[in-house]
């Protein structure tokens, strides 16, 4: 049914790959999607660089803008010392604004609206953080749990419970994206479904779905916002999360 | 009394008035950044200093998801203790509770009122 919401979301494969252990390993349009994210982002990067413009012209300026955008972003959240992860969380961000951006192009597919790539993503910063966290400091990482000035008897319960709190990053790192892309897919497209339902009704009809349609084209605005900004969160607590494996308590 | 004087004068008075006040906002607004916890330079998201772009609506994004990570981590912690332990329903109801303290530290940290451990 063309009105189904949830029909955008379904991963369908284009070839199958193999087999491995019994799964399945396809080449679904999800796959695709991020292909043509990656391509896109790194074509078009080398591209718009490839001049070396002294004076930048239209395209380089995008590409400088992008870059110093990124860049202030990590010297604000995790010093100098953090240029080191630059790579990373331009990546990220680059990746995701992508894939953000070409959901909102009408039949296209939103890769960003399935949890698990969205999971693997903040897993990758966790794991980032907790590697390179023991690898600098050793144990010292461990004061990240250990706030300074409480009192020793209610200390294992607040460092149970910032234990708790480091653990559930991922989870509000990847859920925060996840749902943010998956609800507003879902609201544009329940509202631009009731114009074609009030339509049906005649003149009255016409005239109701002119409600719909007005917030239809303002929920798109919002949506490209959302797109642009869940990818600027992800990657800004990337930093602040990376700065925590750089300065656990200093 | 008030309604005999001239014009002038109570004009004069209100403005004296103005002035006391504007002082005693100034006062009070200087005790209060004196003990208000001042943003670090490690909590960027506390970004006071920062020029106005996305960030504030970034941070008001935020502060939900991390709630409720917190309540949904606790929750299925206790779940694993209660599955493996048998000492249900205490395991969901003691990290449930938990859970719900991070969630709320966590929200309180991403909104900036709450420094990070180890930093001050």
């Amino acid at each position: 049914m063309a009105a189904d919401p949830i029909h955008q979301f379904q991963i369908k494969n284009i070839t199958t790959l193999g087999e491995i252990g019994g799964v399945e390993i396809a080449f679904t349009n999800s796959a695709a999607f991020m292909l043509a994210a990656v391509v896109f982002t790194a074509g078009g990067l080398v591209l718009a660089t490839a001049g070396r413009a002294m004076v930048p012209g239209r395209v380089q300026s995008v590409a400088e803008i992008i870059y110093e955008f990124v860049a202030d972003m990590v010297r604000q959240s995790a010093g100098e010392a953090g240029m080191r992860f630059f790579p990373l969380v331009f990546t990220l961000f680059s990746f995701i604004l992508v894939l953000n951006m070409f959901g909102m192009i009408p039949g296209l597919f939103t890769v960003t609206s399935h949890i698990v790539v969205t999971a693997v993503l903040a897993l990758v910063v966790f794991f980032t953080v907790i590697i390179y966290g023991f690898y600098k400091n050793g144990l010292k990482f461990f004061r990240l749990f250990v706030p300074s000035g409480i009192p020793i008897y209610i200390l294992p319960l607040i460092v149970f419970i910032e234990v708790l709190s480091f653990l559930s990053r991922p989870i509000s790192h990847s859920v925060r994206l996840f749902a943010n892309m998956l609800a507003g897919h879902i609201t544009l497209k329940v509202f631009a479904g009731f114009i074609v339902m009030l339509s049906g009704f005649g003149i009255a009809g016409w005239v109701g779905a002119l409600l719909p349609l007005a917030l239809t084209v303002a929920l798109t605005a919002l949506e490209f916002l959302v797109a642009f900004l869940q990818a600027y969160v992800f990657a800004i607590l990337t930093c602040i999360y990376l700065n925590d494996a750089l300065h656990p308590g200093h | 009394m008030a309604a005999d004087r001239p014009p002038e004068d109570r004009r004069a008075r209100d403005a004296d008035d103005d002035a006391a006040l504007q002082a005693r906002l100034r006062q009070l607004g200087q005790q209060l950044d004196a003990i208000a916890p001042k943003p670090k330079p490690g909590d960027s998201d506390a970004s006071s200093g920062q020029p106005p772009g996305p960030s504030n609506l970034a941070r008001a994004l935020r502060l939900s998801s991390e709630f409720v990570a917190g309540i949904l981590l606790g929750g299925f912690i206790g779940w694993l203790v209660d599955q493996f332990t048998g000492w249900s329903p205490w395991g969901l109801i003691v990290f449930l509770l938990l859970g719900f303290v991070a969630g709320t530290l966590n929200a309180l940290r991403s909104a900036g009122l709450v420094a990070r451990p180890g930093q001050d």
